[in-house]
């Protein structure tokens, strides 16, 4: 549903996109992660039509985005919660969304309900809402023409951990009933619950794609031992590859079922056995996040 | 902040390709545009104020002007200047906003086809424009009848000419602010430069008697006097006419390729 080729965009010397290509499916949430400044943001621009791209194209249903008649009726697009008039009201916001697309005025109500802004929220002004409430109302902008495509960039910002478990739930269910998610975040963990592909970008290349359990499936497992000792002993024994962290637990490549039943065969007493959290894309992710933090630190 | 405890979505057409639905015809799109003019506070304030002023400068009139020259054309043309200069502004304001408040990133992701956008926003202004000249007139009127019930003068001297010349006049000014709307995209500069463009001239052409043929031609304060007299000459409107094609057509296109070119974010 979203096809992306070969996007590049500079600005002046600086390459902001450098040559990316991915592609959404109907029926997934592809998490699209990087680093503050990866160019998540540019390329969601450049799909929604806003950014004129240096080189590439991106076509979202099968057209350039700027090629479609009435992108609300396809679309669901969110890409800055804070981007609405501080002088109106969240409903007159979506009145006047809802004017534009075409859709019932009754819808304006149903989307506020949906997202859980409340009569007395709809007739605040934007200006005073907060950052919760503002992505709350992008959501609903974004719900507001029914879409079948939702590109949302980093919607879980300002949420609290009640608003983020719920729009979870609701990206989900959304592509569970076929739609297409492209979500964007630089918090792995965020995505991680939700997401079925991810996408992984920095510096504007993409670093790393593919099915989520996919790339997060190299990890090892993390197993510990009451007696450390016998613990060592039992997988050079069953000639698992293993390494000992700092902790007295070991990690090991093997799925945790063979490192459990080494352990029950060699009768020894786990205290812990998991896979192992320090993944490869989460070592991809942190060490492009760190990069950035260190430039921007420089800057 | 009430929450919904099950998470539910639109029910979403499945794999059934749709009908596309149809792009926002320019008359819903001159619509939205009106209505954006008065849903803000900030809005609703400024149209309220160019209206209040028309009418105390209608009620001033009464007092000062003698009572022989309480007339129609009197009350109108005085009414007409205030309204002149701010009304622009609300133009002004309807494009630069989109950008300041940065509501553009929603509009242009609605419309990708930014031009009508364009097309409705000046749609909306003129329309603006011609409802003020029906305000100018209908306190203009209301003042008439006052002056005759106190005693003035209160006669109907207008020709149709004027009036036709009150709506030149108001969609030249409201043209102009939003082509420097367009054209700058930044509302404190393009209000400056708007308001502050006839000035420039008079102080220049006074300074610079190069400039005062020039000026002729090219000061829409001088072009545009004419209109409140009774007749303008052919040559009177050959000059209007290339007044407004320097200061609204070619910033009015600029500003046009400007707005579709320019990076939304």
């Amino acid at each position: 549903m979203i096809m992306v080729e070969h996007l590049t965009k500079r600005y002046g010397p600086h390459t902001v996109v450098d040559n990316v290509s991915f592609h959404c499916e109907r029926g997934t949430v592809t998490g699209f992660l990087g680093p503050n400044g990866a160019g998540k943001s540019t390329t969601m621009r450049m799909i929604c039509g806003l950014t004129p791209p240096t080189d590439g194209s991106a076509t979202v249903a099968g057209r350039p985005y700027r090629q479609l008649p009435n992108p609300g009726r396809e679309i669901g697009v969110l890409l800055d919660a804070s981007a609405q008039h501080s002088g109106r009201t969240g409903r007159e916001t979506l009145t006047l969304a809802a004017m534009t697309m075409g859709v019932d005025r009754s819808r304006v109500a149903e989307a506020l309900d949906l997202v859980g802004l409340n009569a007395v929220a709809a007739r605040r002004r934007v200006g005073a809402y907060s950052l919760g409430m503002r992505q709350r109302l992008g959501l609903a902008l974004a719900l507001l023409g029914d879409p079948r495509v939702l590109i949302l960039d980093e919607p879980a910002n300002g949420l609290d951990p009640e608003g983020i478990y719920w729009m979870r739930g609701l990206l989900r269910d959304f592509a569970d009933r076929g739609g297409t998610v492209l979500l964007s975040s630089h918090l792995l963990r965020e995505v991680e619950a939700v997401a079925d592909r991810l996408l992984v970008i920095g510096g504007g290349r993409i670093v790393a794609q593919g099915a989520r359990d996919e790339l997060l499936a190299d990890t090892g497992t993390l197993v510990r031992a009451r007696d450390s000792h016998a613990l060592r002993l039992t997988l050079q024994r069953a000639a698992l590859d293993a390494t000992a962290d700092t902790t007295g637990g070991f990690v090991v490549h093997a799925e945790p079922g063979v490192v459990g039943q080494a352990a029950a065969d060699a009768g020894v007493v786990l205290t812990e056995l998991r896979p192992a959290a320090d993944g490869g894309l989460e070592q991809l992710f942190l060490t492009l996040t760190a990069g950035a933090t260190t430039k921007e630190a420089v800057k | 902040m009430t929450m919904t405890a099950e998470p539910t979505t639109e029910p979403t057409t499945e794999a059934a390709p749709r009908v596309a639905a149809a792009r926002p015809s320019i008359a819903r799109l001159t619509s939205i545009e009106l209505r954006k003019l008065t849903d803000t506070r900030a809005g609703r304030w400024l149209l309220a104020t160019i209206g209040l002023i028309a009418v105390a400068i209608a009620v001033v009139q009464l007092f000062v002007l003698d009572d022989a020259e309480q007339t129609f054309t009197s009350f109108l043309s005085p009414s007409l200047l205030p309204v002149g200069l701010l009304l622009p502004v609300v133009g002004i304001l309807s494009i630069t906003s989109e950008w300041t408040q940065r509501t553009a990133l929603t509009t242009y992701a609605l419309v990708p086809h930014r031009e009508r956008v364009v097309l409705a926003k000046l749609a909306a202004v003129v329309l603006a424009a011609v409802a003020s000249v029906l305000v100018s007139l209908a306190v203009a009127a209301a003042g008439t009848l006052a002056a005759k019930a106190t005693g003035g003068a209160g006669s109907w001297d207008g020709e149709w000419a004027l009036v036709l010349n009150a709506v030149v006049f108001q969609l030249v000014n409201v043209l102009m602010g939003a082509a420097f709307g367009l054209l700058l995209l930044n509302t404190p500069l393009a209000i400056v430069g708007y308001l502050l463009l006839p000035t420039v001239w008079s102080i220049l052409a006074a300074m610079i008697s190069a400039l005062q043929g020039p000026a002729n031609w090219l000061d829409t304060s001088v072009t545009m006097e004419p209109l409140f007299g009774n007749e303008m000459t052919a040559g009177q409107w050959g000059r209007l006419a290339v007044s407004v094609l320097v200061w609204v057509a070619v910033p009015l296109v600029a500003g046009l390729l400007r707005t579709l070119r320019r990076e939304v974010s």
